[in-house]
């Protein structure tokens, strides 16, 4: 009998019905439900009963039991706002300690936060400019080499898709065709500048909204060896003479200005000095498989459709036209697809893309960084709030007593934290403003990526978070204070339970810990794999080179200007920098055994300059020219993988492999070395012999003190070879650091959120520790009097914040290392074990500032005079 | 006025509120119907009746007392208002006048 009385129905209904009921008719209707409830208990069973209960709440859902709108009630807030200001401020005021935690906390990590929100909205607003862009849409490839699994996604395709598109497809409205690649030299009267155009077709200026500035619209693309400048270009060019009309040596072709085009705005992804008729790519010549359907590399199609439209839908006739070209080819498939025009910039890294591209991953990381931060200052606000609730448990009593009513307590406690995240983001905005700059300067293509640049819309997102951030900060304590029952407040405020939620309390401390140790450990770690990268024995030299790009030059003619500086040792030429990510394959074959292997072509100064050691044979001995090679220089990989006199070195000179169609000789194998970078596994490499590759380097040894000065007279030696173009050299440890430079961006990031989050998380252990203290004063002064020692005291202060520090480092060393060891590192083919000492040494640190925070205080409080504390109440 | 009918389901509650007389509360209603009309008669069609019956002003309503049954909740007793009289009254005369002009109907035939 007992139990039946005891069964009571389900608690969430009841609160639905009173919800929802209007007052007048609730009390009746919730009796009569309880009523039939403890009948059908009787008569049913409980579970029974209770389901009973719940339909019978569902179905007195009707209109004339539903409560109306209670606009009233909601214009109490409006008409409170001034109240709750007036308390918020007050109560701002009279806790200092706290205000100026929470708010320099939630300052620091929105300032992270509206980082984000910029960057986001640069990246979403890309392109926005384009009148046409939700019906753009540009064609990308994928491709697949016979004999290769791995499919190949390019953002190119061929111009065939742009000659035969539109008849696959009906619904096209237009199409265009753009090719990159010309890079040159543009000679006017005014002199020579370097500039770099795309081939555009006729449709160019009808798909793209670049107004036109000077010329027609309809013909300024349409004849070979016409050219459209941007403004910029134009002045540079002519200064502010008007070039309609006027031609321009380019290289050696002569080209006709017939318009100019508004300066491309900075959030485009495609850039460009001047646009080139597409005809004149025809008509030049530049490429005899231009029109051919696997000529995927450089050119770019681009459609417009009179409305929007599903990509899939047109997908099964794009898939047939593919097949149909397919037909042809032996090597390779090749399948299109479109892309919308805002997924360009935002759809991840596609191979040959033209302008900037990001990774979505990268922005969840971003996001994820940013909130993580915020989520660990809301913590802070939350802890605090509720952690001196006692303190205003009393005034939330009176206003209860007064007519509050739960929804205005919660609304006064929402309004404040709010008031708080609004002030806070007045501080945010100004280190905001200070990180825009410093995140410029993180990586050297990022202004090219993002300008962050304050808009309306950036604006607004900004205000949106603090407000986010004020409610998600407000929320638990407000809904903690606006249950408080006014009466046992009023009658005895000590009796109050503040540490009822000691143990939520307790977990938001060691989530904040684990955060930022995971943070400084990341960082530590990182740091440590970085650097290892760096000094990484790359299996040849790389000290005191500096490499020069020749930009067309003769090799001869600077080198001989550059070995007359005293300090320049050595000087060697070739095709491409190793080590630096770069790779160039070309087709090999031994004997029945052919594949695609991994080639450099230096000269014979290039391997004994850099220190590469022979494991058999020597150097080149022979110095063909051009097409005349004969000899080859081969490394460890290549034997093995071809079997190449069963991988014995000796006996590997003198034998006869094929490539590019020649027959080359071996005449010595290296040692292996890393050709790609650390990332990739050591793969068969050779080394042909070659001068003045286009787009070679000059590799020049130094041996000097005094670096500037060498830098200089290579400056001057370039100058007196070359007059138009910059001289682009770099050491090659340089070099190095910059093949990794991404590693290091986002070492500084995660090390500067790991700094935001140990000080956030050391804020809110202060204040925590400052309050407990504070409340458990009189506490110590009785242990005091009654002969308690001060180690003794400090030990029970600290102990229950340092188990919870010990907490967060148990669960966030084994998570770091696990990712590391499990995520980051698989990555890279060769990498140095993850030392264990740094990553204890990073926990070591945070440990002994929380340490310094709690040491600080307890011992304060461990000190006091008890015969004052306890005189004074 | 379109409120003033009594319909037929209206007209039972209503005599039974009356028959009722000072224990006139939804669930009792309820449960008098049942024992009358044989039929089981849902707590949410009583309900919502009552609440159109006291629109139309057919009846009144107060809150009893607080009890311990009904987890402290209190009763709303229904009273038949002298509107509700009246509307009885007058749908027993129209039926009396109907039977009456019934011919040569009587019940010992089909006995």
């Amino acid at each position: 009998m007992k139990k039946q009385q005891q069964a009571a129905p389900p608690k969430w209904a009841t609160s639905f019905l009173r919800w929802y009921c209007r007052p007048r008719l609730l009390e009746d209707l919730e009796g009569d439900l309880n009523e039939f409830f403890d009948r059908n208990v009787q008569r049913k069973g409980v579970r029974r009963a209770r389901l009973i209960y719940v339909i019978d709440v569902l179905k007195f859902l009707r209109p004339y039991t539903i409560r109306k709108i209670e606009i009233f009630h909601f214009f109490i807030h409006w008409i409170m706002i001034g109240s709750y200001l007036k308390t918020s401020r007050r109560s701002l005021v009279r806790n200092k300690l706290f205000s100026l935690i929470n708010i320099i906390g939630l300052a620091v990590s929105m300032s992270v936060g509206l980082l984000v929100i910029a960057i986001l909205t640069d990246l979403k607003s890309y392109d926005g400019f384009q009148e046409k862009k939700d019906r753009l849409y540009r064609v990308i490839t994928t491709t697949t080499e016979k004999g290769n699994a791995n499919e190949m996604k390019l953002a190119s395709t061929s111009v065939k898709i742009g000659d035969r598109i539109k008849e696959a497809v009906p619904a096209i409205e237009d199409v265009t065709v753009i090719r990159q690649g010309l890079w040159g030299d543009a000679k006017v009267n005014k002199g020579t500048f370097p500039i770099s155009a795309l081939y555009a077709d006729n449709s160019f200026l009808k798909v793209f909204s670049f107004p036109l500035l000077k010329g027609d619209r309809n013909t300024a693309l349409k004849d070979p060896y016409h050219l459209v400048l941007t403004e910029k270009t134009s002045k540079k060019l002519f200064g502010d003479t008007d070039p309609i009309g006027k031609s321009i040596l380019i290289d050696t072709t002569n080209y006709v200005v017939s318009g100019i085009v508004q300066d491309v705005p900075k959030l485009s992804h495609l850039t460009f000095e001047a646009l080139v008729s597409f005809s004149t790519a025809d008509a030049r010549k530049i490429d005899a498989d231009l029109h051919n359907w696997a000529s995927i590399w450089s050119n770019y199609v681009y459609v417009t459709f009179p409305k929007k439209t599903d990509p899939e839908s047109i997908q099964p006739a794009l898939d047939r036209l593919s097949k149909e070209e397919n037909k042809a080819l032996t090597a390779r498939t090749i399948f299109i697809s479109l892309q919308p025009l805002k997924d360009i910039v935002l759809g991840g890294k596609l191979s040959n893309n033209i302008g900037p591209a990001i990774a979505p991953s990268m922005i969840w990381v971003l996001g994820g960084l940013a909130l993580v931060v915020i989520l660990s200052a809301c913590f802070n606000y939350t802890n605090l709030s509720v952690a001196r609730s006692m303190r205003r448990s009393r005034e939330v009593g009176i206003r209860k007593i007064i007519g509050a009513q739960k929804s205005h307590v919660l609304g006064q406690f929402m309004a404040e934290s709010v008031i708080i995240a609004l002030l806070a983001l007045l501080f945010s905005f100004g280190l905001f403003l200070v990180l825009r700059n410093q995140f410029m300067m993180l990586d050297k293509h990022m202004p090219d990526l993002v300008a962050l640049d304050l808009r309306f819309e950036t604006i607004f997102y900004f205000l949106l978070l603090a407000v986010a951030t004020g409610l998600a900060a407000g929320l638990l304590p407000a809904v903690f204070f606006s249950k408080i029952n006014a009466l046992t407040v009023m009658k005895d405020a000590s009796n109050f339970k503040i540490f009822r939620r000691i143990g939520f309390r307790k977990a938001l401390i060691v989530t904040q810990f684990t955060l930022s140790l995971i943070f400084i450990a990341a960082t530590l770690v990182g740091y440590n794999q970085y650097k290892g990268l760096l000094s990484f024995d790359l299996g040849f030299k790389t000290d005191n080179i500096i490499n020069i790009k020749l930009k067309g030059n003769k090799a001869d003619l600077l080198s001989r200007e550059i070995t007359q500086i005293p300090t320049v040792k050595k000087v060697s030429q070739s095709m491409m920098v190793t080590s630096l990510g770069s790779m160039y394959g070309e087709s090999f074959r031994y004997k029945m055994d052919s594949a695609s292997i991994w080639q450099n072509r230096v000269d014979e100064h290039y391997l004994p300059m850099h220190n590469h050691k022979f494991l058999a044979g020597s150097n080149f001995k022979l110095r063909p020219e051009e097409g005349k090679e004969s000899e080859i220089i081969v490394n460890q990989q290549t034997l093995k993988h071809f079997h190449i006199a069963n991988g014995d070195p000796q006996k590997a000179i003198g034998e006869v492999v094929k490539i590019a169609a020649r027959d080359l000789v071996i005449v010595g194998v290296v040692k292996d070395f890393h050709y790609g970078t650390l990332e990739n596994k050591i793969e068969p490499v050779v080394f042909r012999y070659a001068t003045d590759v286009p787009g070679g380097y000059l590799n020049v040894k130094v041996e000097t003190n005094n670096l500037a000065a060498t830098m200089e007279g290579i400056k001057s030696a370039w100058q007196k070879v070359d007059k138009v173009h910059e001289m682009d050299a770099k050491f090659y440890d340089d070099q190095i650091e910059e093949a990794y430079s991404q590693f290091s961006v986002m070492i500084k990031i995660i090390g500067f959120i790991a700094f935001l989050a140990i000080c956030i998380a050391s804020l809110g252990l202060f204040g925590m520790v400052v309050f407990t203290t504070e409340t458990k004063l009189k506490e110590i002064s009785i242990r005091k009097v009654l002969g308690a020692s001060e180690e003794g005291l400090i030990y029970l202060l600290c102990k229950s914040f340092l188990v919870l520090l010990v907490i967060s480092a148990l669960i966030a060393l084994p998570a770091t290392y696990l990712f590391f060891d499990k995520v980051v590192l698989t990555r890279f083919a060769y990498h140095q074990p993850i030392s264990v000492v740094e990553m204890l040494g990073g926990a070591f640190t945070v440990m002994l500032l929380a340490f310094l925070m709690i040491g600080s205080q307890t011992v304060k409080a461990a000190r006091n005079n008890p015969a004052k504390v306890l005189k004074s109440e | 006025m379109k409120g003033a009918n009594l319909g037929e389901f209206e007209e039972l509650v209503l005599l039974t509120i009356a028959a009722l007389a000072s224990e006139a509360y939804s669930v009792a209603i309820c449960d008098e119907l049942e024992k009358y009309t044989g039929r089981a008669a849902k707590l949410g069609v009583v309900h919502s009746v009552l609440n159109r019956l006291e629109d139309k002003g057919l009846a009144k309503s107060r809150l009893g007392e607080a009890t311990s049954t009904r987890g402290g909740k209190r009763k709303r007793f229904y009273e038949v208002s002298h509107t509700g009289k009246v509307a009885l009254m007058k749908a027993k005369e129209m039926r009396e006048n109907i039977w009456r002009n019934i011919p040569g109907f009587n019940l010992e035939g089909s006995i």
